[in-house]
C-alpha cells in the first residue's frame, strides 16, 4: 500500500452561494490494464468492468470506470485494496493483467452547486454537459491530465495529481470567487 | 480550436486533449540490420510533407490514451476523418466524394 501524502488537506477549500469546493477524503485507486476476455477480473473484483469508454459500474464499496479500451480506474476504500489485490493475483496467470496502486498519487476535489459545471469550463475546453449523469472522462484541466466524474448536473468530482493539485485548486478558488463577485454585482 | 473525433471513444473532442504524433502509415523495417543506410535514413527522416491531405498520426492523450489516425487538410486544417491504428488507408477519392469536394 502506498503512503498517502496529498499536497492538500481534506476540507472545504471555499462555499460560495453558487459553488462549494471541498477536498475529499483518501480513497482507494487502481489503475487496471488489461486485454481480452475480463470474466476473471470481473469475478475477483467483484464487480463487472464497463466497457464502453466513461461509463462506471460499482458494487458496493468498489466502483469501476472505464477510461480507455484497455484501461479502468478502480475506487475502493483505502483498507480494501490490498485485498482486491490478491484476489486479481490469483488469477493473473488466467488473464494477465497490469494492477497498480495509485491511492498516493492523486486527490479528489468534490465541486458542488449550482455553477459547478460553469466553473469547471475555465480550466476544461471540453463540453461539461457531454459527460452524463454517473458517467465520467479523463479529460484536461489547464494543461494538467484530470478524470473528471459527474455525479449530478450541479455535483463533480475532479481526480487530480498530486504535484498539480494545489495550482488547478488555487485556479478554482480564484474562479469560484470572481464568479461570486458578478453574482454580488448583477 | 479543432475538434477532433477519436475512433475510440467515438466522440467530437477538443483538440487540447490530444497530441499530434507525426504522419501515419510510416512501416518500420521489421529487420533494421538489413536495411540499407538510404532506406533506413528514408524510414526516420524523409516525409511526405504534402500541401493537401496528409495521413497523420494522433493520440488522445488527455482521453482513452489511445494512437489513432486521421486525414486533415493541411490547407484548410480541416480533418475529413479518423480512424483506428490500424485499419486501412482510406481512399481519399471516395473521402473527398463524402464530403462534396
Amino acid at each position: 500500500m502506498s503512503l498517502q501524502i496529498s499536497s492538500l488537506s481534506p476540507e472545504t477549500l471555499i462555499h460560495t452561494g453558487d459553488v462549494q469546493i471541498t477536498v475529499t477524503g483518501e480513497t482507494g485507486r487502481i489503475s487496471l490494464r488489461a486485454r481480452g476476455k475480463l470474466a476473471p477480473l470481473d469475478k475477483a473484483l467483484g464487480v463487472k468492468l464497463p466497457t464502453k469508454i466513461g461509463t462506471r459500474a460499482n458494487k458496493g464499496d468498489v466502483e469501476a470506470l472505464c477510461l480507455g479500451p484497455d484501461e479502468w480506474l478502480i475506487l475502493c476504500p483505502n483498507d480494501d485494496v490490498s485485498a482486491l489485490k490478491a484476489a486479481c493475483d490469483a488469477i493473473y496467470e488466467k488473464l494477465p493483467h497490469s494492477f497498480t496502486d495509485i491511492s498516493a498519487r492523486e486527490i479528489t476535489l468534490s465541486i458542488t452547486g449550482p455553477q459547478a459545471a460553469e466553473l469547471l469550463t475555465i480550466g476544461c475546453p471540453r463540453d461539461i454537459a457531454s459527460i452524463g449523469v454517473g458517467e465520467a472522462r479523463r479529460t484536461v484541466f489547464d494543461n494538467a491530465s484530470v478524470v473528471l466524474w459527474c455525479d449530478g448536473p450541479d455535483q463533480f468530482r475532479l481526480d487530480l495529481w498530486n504535484s498539480f493539485a494545489p495550482y488547478s485548486a488555487e485556479l478554482l478558488i480564484t474562479g469560484a470567487k470572481e464568479f461570486s463577485a458578478e453574482t454580488a454585482l448583477t | 480550436m479543432l475538434m477532433i473525433h477519436c475512433p475510440y471513444c467515438d466522440e467530437l473532442l477538443p483538440e487540447a486533449e490530444f497530441a499530434y504524433a507525426g504522419e501515419a502509415h510510416i512501416i518500420r523495417p521489421e529487420d533494421p540490420s538489413a536495411v540499407s543506410d538510404e532506406e533506413w535514413e528514408k524510414f526516420l527522416f524523409i516525409r511526405t510533407n504534402v500541401k493537401g491531405l496528409h495521413f497523420e498520426r494522433w493520440r488522445h492523450v488527455h482521453g482513452c490514451g489511445r494512437f489513432f489516425n486521421a486525414v486533415r487538410d493541411t490547407v484548410s486544417d480541416r480533418i475529413l476523418i479518423t480512424y483506428k491504428a490500424g485499419e486501412p488507408k482510406p481512399e481519399l477519392d471516395k473521402l473527398l466524394a463524402e464530403v462534396g469536394q
